[in-house]
């Protein structure tokens, strides 16, 4: 741990710099077409020298309104919708969505394509902290490392991809199981990735993680306290970098995850290095889930018995929610039982996490800002939707 | 302290109206004993039983306060309340450490109503709260939350947005999603591009 920081105070916060007057203030305009914003964000700032004010996170650039196209088609045909939200998570994304029609059908899926389900889902959430993890050192000026990040996600898309076709919109998890079955190619091939990514996380904890620049760039800069997580409903390792322990794989458990053992990462330190530490060490832990999960993979069924080809939900509401790569994400759909869904709404994480950023980065340098931005792990079509 | 089922119930029981919350368990009683009354009545004179049947009232309207089974519907307690009683809902879960999951709307078309659905979790406690208001389509209009949850904020803009579901108090409720110049609300039932 960096004891010390090369702290630059706040203007007002220091006597011998009295803070502008509001004449002295000019307007930034950062994005929507910004390199640091990862997508079309963009971000109203207000700043004060190099102190931001106030900045305004303005959305919609990419909205594409999936919730009314949920209304328009049926709930099969809405499927591959849900894994174009939060691209980066698409299988976690799928999950929810015939999580929520089983339970509302009561569709009992099988032990097989449950343990599929994990298998497949926390291989996604290593590829996603991939590319998180590559973007936000390429923020910090590290260029490398994003190549060595790729080169190990695309390891993860080419088995994804013999699965089930796709390399990142996955529509791999059908009503009552999967498209097709795991085969063996796929669990020897996922066996081998377990063995190799162990060395290689640890040779990113070496090279990257205890690396002087990055620990400066980290430690101590964009406070965000539990209690801001709980008032904005922030999730995922953004609330556990603040040191809850929350997760929605042990708070609302779903699918086989109570039969594995896996810890959940906690950081208490509030900043960004917390955050970024909680994702490396999840890292480890779905590697562990995934080692469990090929050990105790049942023979059987891969598909449940007699799910009907055109659906009829019964009326009500239903909700079911995952642990995605960037935290709780939420579907509520009700039905009128009629063929297509009435409503259907998506809480993604995204969302949740960048509406805490005007409070968080007040009073921040604008670098800081944006590698606090960085730890959020935005992905912008899950915020827009 | 941490929040469980019945302590919600309790404080959410103070919270909705008698006129509302009182019919659900006053009828049950009543029902429960006319019932045994009707067997006694037939065995004593056969002839008027008949009539007795169709005094048993018509089902209760469902209560505000209901318990829901998690596995089957993916929350644990669902609380209808009156619309301009949502902020105080939301003290009140405020209080008990509940994070806002979301806000949301539904248009009930056919009944000519607004649902306003407002989902909230626990970091720590493994509960889900639904809480849910119904508003008049011709005037959807309630309090904001935004000054309990900030985080409200955002949904509450989206809801208005998507619905045309005013938050009175809210500090922005200016588009969001839609470009800055809409005028329409496009997950109104009733709406055509």
């Amino acid at each position: 741990m960096i004891a010390e920081k090369n702290f630059v105070p706040a203007p007002g916060a220091d006597p011998s710099r009295p803070a502008s007057a509001p004449g002295e203030t000019f307007v930034l305009n950062l994005g929507p077409q910004h390199p640091a914003a990862h997508g079309v964000l963009r971000v109203l700032m207000t700043m004060d020298g190099e102190w931001i004010q106030r900045a305004e996170p303005i959305i919609g650039y990419i909205h594409r309104m999936h919730e009314k196209m949920g209304e328009n088609r049926t709930w099969a045909k809405f499927l591959p919708n849900t894994s174009r939200i939060d691209y980066l998570s698409a299988m976690h994304y799928t999950h929810a969505f015939v999580g929520a029609v089983e339970r509302a059908m009561k569709i009992e899926v099988p032990l097989r394509a449950e343990y599929a389900r994990v298998i497949t889902s926390e291989l996604n959430r290593i590829s996603s902290h991939m590319v998180w993890w590559g973007a936000l050192l390429l923020d910090l000026g590290g260029f490398t490392p994003i190549l060595y990040a790729f080169d190990d996600r695309e390891k993860i898309l080419d088995l994804l991809e013999g699965l089930c076709g796709a390399r990142l919109t996955y529509c791999y998890y059908r009503f009552g199981g999967l498209y097709n079955d795991v085969d063996d190619a796929f669990l020897q091939g996922t066996r081998d990735f377990v063995k190799h990514m162990q060395p290689r996380l640890k040779m990113y904890r070496d090279l990257v993680t205890d690396n002087i620049i990055l620990r400066q760039r980290l430690t101590g800069i964009g406070a965000i306290s539990a209690e801001m997580c709980r008032k904005y409903g922030a999730t995922g390792p953004v609330i556990r970098g603040s040191g809850v322990a929350y997760d929605v794989r042990r708070a609302e458990p779903y699918s086989v995850y109570p039969k594995l053992e896996f810890k959940v990462p906690t950081y208490p330190e509030c900043d960004s290095m917390a955050r970024y530490l909680v994702r490396m060490d999840e890292m480890e832990e779905s590697l562990k889930i995934i080692g469990q999960a090929l050990d105790q993979i049942p023979a059987g069924p891969f598909m449940a018995a007699k799910v009907p080809r055109v659906l009829k939900l019964p009326p009500g509401d239903t909700c079911y929610a995952v642990e995605a790569a960037r935290g709780r994400f939420m579907i509520r759909i009700v039905s009128d039982g009629k063929e297509m869904p009435y409503r259907v709404k998506l809480r993604t994480p995204s969302f949740s996490n960048l509406s805490l950023y005007e409070e968080a980065s007040q009073g921040m340098i604008l670098p800081d800002a944006l590698a606090m931005m960085g730890s959020l792990d935005l992905v912008i079509p899950d915020i827009d939707r | 302290m941490k929040p469980t089922l019945e302590t919600l119930t309790a404080q959410f029981g103070r919270l909705v109206p008698e006129s509302v919350s009182a019919p659900t368990p006053a009828p049950a009683p009543v029902a429960a004993a006319s019932v045994p009354a009707a067997p006694a009545a037939t065995l004593a004179a056969p002839v008027p039983a008949a009539p007795v049947t169709p005094a048993v009232p018509a089902a209760p309207p469902p209560s505000p306060i209901q318990v829901t089974s998690h596995a089957a519907k993916g929350y644990d307690l669902d609380i209808t309340v009156p619309p301009q009683e949502v902020a105080a809902a939301a003290l009140i879960l405020d209080h008990d450490g509940f994070a806002l999951d979301t806000v949301t709307g539904v248009d009930w078309l056919a009944q000519n109503q607004m649902e306003v659905v407002y989902d909230y979790f626990h970091p720590t406690v493994p509960l889900r709260v639904v809480v849910r208001t119904r508003l008049p389509r011709a005037t959807p209009e309630l309090p904001t939350i935004s000054n309990v949850f900030p985080g409200a904020n955002w949904h509450e803009r989206e809801t208005h947005d998507f619905y045309g579901i005013r938050f009175t108090g809210h500090p922005n409720l200016k588009p969001f999603l839609l470009p800055e110049d809409a005028n329409f609300h496009p997950l109104r039932k009733d709406y055509q591009p």
